[in-house]
């Protein structure tokens, strides 16, 4: 057991945890957060990706314990943040999601990509979501909305 | 799926972890970033019973450069690299290995010590780094050692390090104004690990390295570099051949491809 420090959300929190929990089992399980999806829980899909100090990581590899001071975000945690309404209201405009399971994950990435490349073209898009499955919309309406935020903010 | 059972510490300095590492001995890991150790842990193929996070080491973050001698500590991540934290013109090589490692949520997180400890084949820096002609600053608890990156490493997974010993940097010569760099890699989808890898640095001032990487064993320096450049496919097959002889034909085609191809933009 370890004890850990962190934000989440901009709400402080202590616990002690196990060494073995990663971020995405605590942020599901003890703070019931259940906005972070978990799937394949080694790295490859990018369902479970939320933000930590500010920028994309995945949760289920990322150790709650190694978390001590980190800021984290979630997908709850963005009420108030206005790129990430932005991109809410794309992603619903141009049906970016089915199921809904991979969403949070892209939303995080999404954010990430107009933040850090404003200037990416569709192939930089596509090349960016690499690391983010999703088996429902074959990522036609997921690169269209974040290609319409990309273009909104340029405009 | 999820790690199995294991106690978690968090090393202030080198000397904590390396002591922490000598205390737990072969049970015992390093972690960086945890962007190849934590997968491994969650499909239980690697079970230690300590781990020792050494990603916020103040020592292991960040690079500096004197006389021409870049030192890029262990802990630094993938992305810091690409978004350019190494100067000059290694700075960009290098920039350019680190955008292409899977992906930006793993590269936020994942570090250059990590990947060459990990020592995976098919990941980029052990090719990368090795054609560029790294030293690995190796930490122990009795003290440092500096060892070339091709003494460093010896086989698939597996690295010249002790239980109790560290990556605690990677050290590389500044390439001459007039090297060129080219490295390719064969992945059937951007960002997994690479089915092939060809890495040349080709510095008239400072000699030519070539190294065909994401073998069945540790990524090979080939002893002929500067007569291959320019070679044709017939060639780079047969130096594949010479450093891989248990590929298949289409393991040697795909590795030949991409060092023909590397060989070519050196020689344009």
């Amino acid at each position: 057991m370890s004890g850990v420090s962190l934000t989440v959300n901009g709400r402080k929190i202590a616990r002690e945890v196990a060494d073995r929990v990663h971020l995405g089992d605590f942020l599901r399980e003890e703070l019931n957060l259940t906005g972070t999806h978990l799937a394949c829980e080694h790295g490859v899909c990018g369902a479970c990706n939320v933000l930590l100090n500010g920028v994309p990581v995945r949760a289920c590899l990322q150790l709650t314990a190694a978390c001590e001071g980190a800021e984290i975000t979630t997908i709850e945690g963005h009420d108030d943040d206005a790129l990430m309404a932005e991109l809410r209201a794309a992603f619903t405009r141009h049906h970016g999601l089915q199921c809904g399971y991979c969403t949070p994950g892209m939303l995080a990435t999404a954010r990430d990509i107009v933040l850090r490349l404003p200037d990416a073209d569709e192939d930089r898009v596509r090349l960016e979501l690499a690391g983010n499955l999703c088996r429902c919309t074959g990522y036609q309406g997921i690169v269209a909305a974040i290609r319409q935020v990309l273009a909104d903010r340029r405009a | 799926m999820k790690a199995g059972d294991f106690s978690y510490r968090r090393a202030g300095d080198v000397a904590e972890a390396t002591a922490a590492l000598a205390e737990a001995g072969w049970d015992g890991k390093a972690m960086g970033g945890g962007q190849s150790l934590m997968p491994m842990m969650n499909l239980r193929l690697a079970q230690p019973t300590q781990l020792v996070d050494v990603s916020a080491v103040p020592a292991m973050r960040g690079v500096s450069a004197d006389a021409g001698v870049v030192r890029i500590g262990a802990a630094t991540t993938h992305a810091e690299i690409e978004d350019g934290a190494v100067p000059g013109r290694l700075g960009q090589i290098m920039a350019g290995i680190a955008a292409d490692i899977a992906y930006r949520a793993v590269r936020n997180r994942g570090t250059v010590g990590g990947s060459l400890a990990h020592a995976d084949p098919a990941a980029d820096w052990p090719s990368a780094l090795l054609a560029l002609g790294a030293r690995i600053v190796v930490a122990g608890p009795a003290g440092g050692r500096t060892l070339a990156l091709e003494e460093f490493q010896q086989g698939a997974f597996w690295v010249a390090l002790e239980p109790e010993e560290i990556i605690e940097a990677a050290e590389l010569d500044e390439p001459g104004p007039a090297a060129r760099w080219s490295y390719r890699k064969y992945c059937r989808k951007p960002g997994e690990f690479a089915e092939a890898i060809a890495a040349v640095l080709h510095d008239p001032g400072g000699g030519t390295r070539v190294v065909v990487g994401a073998l069945d064993a540790a990524p090979a320096l080939l002893a002929d570099g500067a007569a291959l450049i320019g070679a044709d496919l017939e060639r780079c097959r047969a130096a594949v051949a010479a450093v891989a002889p248990g590929l298949d034909d289409y393991g040697l085609q795909l590795h030949a491809a991409m060092l023909r191809r590397a060989l070519a933009e050196v020689a344009a």
